[in-house]
């Protein structure tokens, strides 16, 4: 699964995009930043208040309690600031 | 309706994007057009810059979708946005909407609606530059509520 970051969650994690194997059971967007989470302290400081970010799969907003089944892009970013 | 959605590196010419939506055809009466120009401080402290990041794709995807609905409830000839990523210092365009119709109700009411829309739901970050420091910009609660209100 392709994951894209922007903002400061692009900073706090040193990445713009990177290539995941999820397991089986990280079924929905909260559970994919359960697991992010897991993945060592940079990813754990990036996702401590999961409330505060917001997701998108394939460029459209999704809320947490979204499945992931069918993705090909997940996408991880801050509250929009544009305009 | 002619639409037209970008994504700008380079400044915004606000006169020809106006220009260019006043002249899109139609039976145009009413021509409104909003500029959201990058200030020198934010918060009250000075800034010598903003940078903004967005979500390429998903930008142009959001704002098109907001503009199509705008053009659902409205009945509007025309909408142009142009939106500006890259550094931008203070006094330059950041965003700029255009939307023309018949009348002036309905290409004040959509124009609103887009930039409200734009603020809360299009995938742009602001990052500021400014006395050695750099910030990103915090949402702003009084935007949600502004686009509320379309609901």
């Amino acid at each position: 699964m392709k994951i894209v970051y922007f903002a400061w969650l692009r900073e706090r994690l040193d990445k713009t995009e990177e290539d995941v194997n999820l397991p089986a059971s990280v079924e929905t967007i909260g559970d994919v930043m359960q697991w992010l989470k897991s993945r060592g302290e940079e990813y754990e400081l990036a996702f401590d208040n999961p409330k505060v970010i917001r997701a998108a799969i394939d460029k459209t907003h999704v809320r947490p309690e979204t499945k992931i089944a069918g993705a090909s892009e997940i996408a991880f970013f801050p509250p929009m600031t544009g305009g | 309706m002619r639409e037209t959605v970008r994504i700008s590196t380079s400044p915004i010419d606000t006169n020809a994007e106006t220009k260019a939506v006043s002249e899109a055809g139609g039976d145009i009466g009413a021509v409104v057009t909003f500029s959201g120009i990058c200030r020198a401080d934010e918060k009250g402290a000075k800034i010598s810059a903003l940078h903004l990041e967005h979500y390429p794709g998903m930008a142009e995807k959001e704002i098109a979708q907001h503009v199509e609905e705008a053009r659902k409830r409205w009945p509007l000839l025309a909408a142009r946005v142009v939106h500006r990523v890259g550094r931008i210092e203070p006094g330059e365009v950041i965003v700029f909407v255009a939307t023309a119709s018949a009348h002036r109700e309905a290409a004040f009411a959509a124009a609103e609606f887009i930039m409200d829309y734009l603020k809360t739901s299009a995938p742009f970050w602001k990052k500021t530059e400014g006395g050695g420091e750099e910030a990103w910009v915090d949402a702003n609660e009084k935007d949600e509520r502004a686009a509320e209100r379309w609901k």
